[in-house]
């Protein structure tokens, strides 16, 4: 029997946006990502080009992380003082496509780290790994306003993805990245309009929209990821029917939203009839990553080893 | 396309006769039109109208039930792609696999550890919904069997599977009163299977490899006399699969192509368990009314169900937690009391940040109906009666034994009054509950 076409005809779609800078580029990297380039639902590349393949962002921290489970650690054990060589383990053993260096430290709970003392880290993890970096800041804006410049400036020419920029503290972040040549997370929390606002704002100030990452924060598997799905959803929806201020590539937070949840950290004894945390703890991470997928994501940030294999795969077999 | 008034009134008497209860029968048209009348008001409908009428009123999907019972299965009738635009409306079934060729000793094991997959996370059970029976021995007794076994075992709904009608026919003699779900038609055997199917009165799925031959085999199954079909899109390529899935969706949906107008069934084999539930969770959120995995280590099922619960709640209703008082690590009488809305996802924020912060604490939600902190202010669902009245409810004062209650900072405005009524002192919580670890650690511990 016959089968109508099935196919949708899409007019627009997702910027494309190459992070890093090689040596012929004036950065240092001995790899650049290039994302976004969608012209179709994800994975659907029977109605238009599917655009470059999800990629998956490893986290890495200045400081060890306080919060993180015994299961979570294992893996990072030898490494978690030394951000350098912690870069290295995920892009050496663990396949990472880029970094992302979370600047906790600098937080003024978090051991209120100095300026000088964030740059040293950077500059250590750029000397540590070729790929391109993501730069984090701790999410405190007059911390992040005071530190992230003097970090931008010395990585200029790298074209990091820096951020996180939102409506209320977007100009600092926005002008440097600007003069030093970087790319740049807009975040609106779960929140289409607040997330178009702030594209909009930075967009005033001149900054390339092609040079702009989203960031919708995101919900975790069984706390609210019903709500990031969908608003990323609309999102690639209207990016691909010609919204140039929804058009930019997204990247989630999945390893941090995930581990925080009950059902990935709480140990054997405290939750028996989950079954064993050495597997709930990642799978609890791969499925929150590999449903939001559907939404249209771009970056995945991950943190543990096994769920970024189970996601690579996953990844390689739907792209 | 669904048909306009117009359409319809074509295929009208034209009598004006009012017998329906309309002035006119372009009237009752219209309202056909809308769904806000029934062809069966017309007595005098011609049995060609009531043809056409009928099939364009049918809902694009057809809407299919396995098993009986508390625990029978439904899937189809959604009404569209993405959640946001409505709702997805019958959650995906999920279905664990058991072999007719495991010993009896492996065999009950395994149907007693499927039968366990129940699960409970945030308050509310989650659990699985079938048992899919495979024949993978070829042999028509251990088939029946195992099918019997299942059926007696097992408080949870049957699949079927194998693509032996002879072995089908005995299986189902041991358990068709508890309306399984006929799994193995393919294009060798769809007009024996379908037969036994009807016979039976049981759903049946089909197969084929191409689209254009799922839809020839949908309309075999259809000719025997089969109403409840699944269209089964198993494959070893995941993207061929995801694809199809919604291929058929979009052709129900967007084409109003009713050969395809079936709910869909994959069956998810990978050794790797993170893959088999990475693979079964796409397919869940793309199209499928049933995913059957191999792994029932309740690791690989639990994120599954999860995943499942997030994706079919309904996008236009805020989900709620009871309003009650919750302790957060171990809360004692000095520990501090923070109020926050029902609404879920302001709740569970909250109680992520003050989990984090590693200071027992407790949380009081407020019930705003399910709204958030700003929209319940400005409706008026949270004011100061409303938390003296929760306060109240949830006896805190019983709990601690200091009087100071933290609000949100989005409503600092009303800590005037809020102290005038509950005679506690106000301390003003910050406005975004990640700024709660350090304001529990720096202004409440000073």
């Amino acid at each position: 029997m016959e089968i109508p076409n099935l196919a949708d005809k899409w007019s627009s779609g997702v910027n494309e946006i190459t992070l890093g800078a090689t040596k012929d580029n004036g950065g240092t990297r001995t790899k650049t990502i290039t994302i976004g380039g969608s012209k179709c639902v994800p994975f659907m590349d029977f109605e238009g080009n599917p655009g470059h393949k999800p990629v998956v962002a490893m986290d890495i921290c200045d400081v060890p992380p306080d919060d993180w489970s015994e299961t979570m650690s294992k893996p990072f054990a030898d490494v978690l003082n030394d951000p350098a060589q912690w870069a290295k383990k995920c892009v050496e053993q663990y396949g990472a496509d880029m970094i992302c260096l979370k600047l906790d430290g600098i937080h003024p709970d978090k051991g209120n780290k100095s300026a000088e003392q964030a740059v040293k880290t950077v500059k250590s993890v750029l000397a540590a790994v070729g790929v391109p970096l993501i730069i984090w800041g701790c999410e405190q804006d007059e911390k992040d306003n005071e530190v992230m410049p003097k970090v931008s400036q010395a990585a200029k020419g790298e074209n990091c993805l820096m951020g996180i920029v939102s409506q209320n503290s977007y100009k600092t972040l926005t002008a440097t990245c600007l003069a030093d040549g970087h790319s740049l997370i807009t975040m609106a929390p779960v929140d289409i309009n607040i997330g178009k606002q702030i594209n909009i704002l930075v967009s005033e100030m001149d900054f390339p929209l092609n040079r702009i990452v989203m960031f919708q924060s995101t919900g975790a598997l069984g706390y609210g990821l019903e709500y990031t799905y969908s608003i990323q959803e609309r999102e690639r929806l209207a990016a691909l029917t010609g919204d140039k201020m929804m058009a930019m590539p997204v990247i989630c937070d999945v390893g941090r939203e995930a581990w925080r949840a009950k059902e990935a950290k709480s140990g054997d004894s405290e939750a028996p009839q989950w079954g064993s945390r050495e597997e709930r703890g990642p799978m609890w991470e791969a499925i929150t990553a590999v449903s939001l997928l559907q939404s249209g994501v771009d970056i995945i940030r991950m943190q543990h080893p096994k769920a970024v294999a189970a996601v690579k795969k996953c990844i390689d077999r739907l792209y | 396309m669904a048909l306009t008034g117009l359409d319809i009134y074509k295929l009208l008497p034209k009598t004006n006769c009012k017998k329906c209860g309309r002035p006119t029968c372009l009237a009752f048209a219209m309202q056909l039109a809308q769904k806000k009348a029934n062809l069966s008001d017309c007595p005098d409908v011609s049995e060609e109208a009531k043809k056409v009428l009928g099939a364009a009123s049918a809902p694009p999907i057809k809407l299919v039930t396995v098993g009986t019972g508390a625990k029978k299965v439904e899937v189809g009738e959604e009404n569209v792609l993405f959640r946001h635009e409505e709702k997805f409306y019958h959650p995906t079934g999920v279905a664990v696999t058991i072999s007719d060729d495991l010993s009896d000793a492996d065999f009950n094991d395994r149907l007693k550890k499927i039968n366990s997959l129940k699960l409970s996370r945030v308050g509310t059970e989650i659990e699985i919904d079938l048992v899919a029976v495979i024949n993978k021995s070829n042999n028509v007794n251990k088939f029946a069997e195992a099918a019997k076994k299942v059926s007696s075992g097992s408080h949870l709904s049957i699949i079927l599977s194998s693509a032996s009608v002879e072995n089908m026919k005995a299986a189902l003699a041991n358990c068709a009163e508890k309306r399984p779900l006929v799994h193995g038609a393919n294009s060798q055997n769809c007009e024996a299977m379908a037969a036994l199917a009807k016979e039976k009165n049981c759903p049946m799925t089909v197969t084929a490899p191409t689209l254009e031959e799922l839809a020839d085999m949908a309309e075999c199954a259809k000719k025997a006399g089969v109403e409840e079909i699944m269209l089964d899109v198993s494959g070893n390529n995941p993207k061929e699969v995801l694809q199809k899935l919604t291929k058929i969706r979009r052709a129900a949906l967007k084409k109003n192509f009713r050969t395809l107008g079936f709910p869909m069934i994959t069956f998810v084999c990978d050794d790797d368990p993170f893959q088999e539930i990475s693979l079964a969770s796409t397919y869940l959120a793309k199209y499928a009314g049933i995913v059957a995995v191999n792994t029932c280590e309740p690791w690989g099922i639990m994120p599954l169900l999860t995943a499942r619960t997030n994706l079919f709640t309904d996008p236009q209703k805020p989900i709620q937690v009871e309003p009650r008082l919750y302790a957060v690590g171990d809360a004692k009488e000095d520990s501090p009391v923070l109020f926050t809305t029902n609404f879920s996802l302001t709740y569970y924020t909250v109680e992520g940040e003050v989990e984090g912060s590693r200071i027992p604490a407790y949380i009081l939600s407020v019930d705003t109906g399910g709204t958030s902190v700003l929209t319940a202010y400005s409706g008026d669902k949270l004011n100061d009666k409303v938390v003296a009245k929760a306060m109240a409810d949830a006896q805190v004062e019983t709990k601690v034994k200091h009087r100071k209650l933290i609000i949100p900072g989005l409503v600092a405005v009303m800590s005037g009054k809020l102290q005038e009524t509950l005679g506690w002192e106000i301390l003003v919580g910050p406005r975004e509950a990640s700024g709660l670890p350090s304001y529990l650690k720096t202004v409440w511990r000073a």
